[in-house]
């Protein structure tokens, strides 16, 4: 199976990459963007147990690895 | 007192740091490689400053698993001293031994530049030693440097007087204009509650001679060499 991570800066952390890239979208005269907050994606390919749920393992992986969740959070999809 | 510098694939401050320490100071040091466990009865650790493990995912993430990190945990949690130096500071952040995280500069740039520290504590076992004016200079040389943390925590640094030096200008006065990445309340190095684990992200073993520049990084580790 696979896992589709998405892990973005928490709402409140400044994210000064994406204002660099919200002003020069705006430079390009995309003005109708109002803000940009970059993240990362991760693709995780996982041997799956039948019967098992495998969402506390791959939110364990993102809690002490993946993530630093003082300052970021994560959302993850699985796909079969 | 013996001095170990942990060596991470990627670092690349831990011969300033073991010169500094030896040939300017006349201490004893030794390298200590990070998948050995073994601290080889070093007083005091150095996580040194460099890009451990190429700062993949986030700087100092995967070197919070280097198997030398549960010794030096370990060490830690014994009440014996643990220094970090710019990215050795992320990686005590990532690993818990310090609250907070380092972000992205607030300018987008990687700096690298001499900046003024202000002494916020001189009987600490870090910086008991700094006898002479409280704004000293050191250089910065980073991308991730903002220090962040939640009200609550910068709170709790605050009242337990856990801050160790902020970015002034040559007065000791904070603002804007001497922050150097964005940090919160000015912050460039901290420690712990119990005062032996520390972090900042200025370079003292870069300042340990006038020849090459300067010498106010000598005294934070002649601290260490003398406390108690």
């Amino acid at each position: 199976m696979t896992a589709l991570i998405h892990i973005t800066p928490k709402p409140d952390i400044l994210d000064p990459q994406g204002r660099a890239v919200s002003s020069a979208l705006h430079d390009l005269g995309y003005t109708e963007v109002s803000e940009v907050r970059i993240g990362r994606y991760i693709t995780l390919e996982f041997d799956a147990t039948a019967g098992q749920d495998p969402r506390p393992r791959l939110e364990e992986m993102c809690r002490r690895l993946l993530a630093n969740i003082n300052i970021e959070t994560f959302k993850i999809e699985i796909q079969q | 007192m013996t001095f170990g510098i942990v060596v991470f694939p990627g670092s690349n401050c831990d011969h300033d740091c073991y010169w500094g320490l030896k040939h300017e100071l006349g201490l004893s040091v030794r390298f200590i490689w990070h998948r050995q466990r073994n601290l080889e009865g070093s007083d005091c650790i150095i996580l040194p400053g460099g890009f451990a493990h190429g700062d993949y995912l986030r700087a100092g993430a995967i070197a919070q698993f280097s198997p030398v990190m549960d010794s030096v945990y370990q060490h830690a949690q014994k009440g014996k001293p643990v220094i970090g130096i710019c990215n050795g500071f992320q990686v005590l952040t990532e690993i818990g031994l310090l609250p907070g995280a380092l972000l992205r500069n607030d300018t987008q740039r990687f700096r690298h530049e001499p900046v003024r520290l202000r002494i916020e504590r001189k009987d600490t076992r870090f910086t008991h030693a700094y006898n002479g004016a409280s704004v000293i200079e050191l250089p910065i040389a980073h991308g991730q440097g903002r220090y962040y943390a939640p009200a609550e925590i910068i709170e709790e640094l605050e009242a337990g007087q856990q801050v160790l030096f902020r970015y002034c200008d040559a007065q000791g006065s904070l603002g804007a204009e001497s922050n150097p990445n964005g940090s919160l309340q000015g912050i460039a190095g901290i420690m712990n509650r119990p005062g032996n684990v520390m972090g900042l992200m200025p370079h003292p073993e870069r300042r340990m001679n006038a020849r090459v520049g300067g010498a106010d990084g000598r005294a934070l580790f002649q601290s260490i060499a003398t406390f108690g």
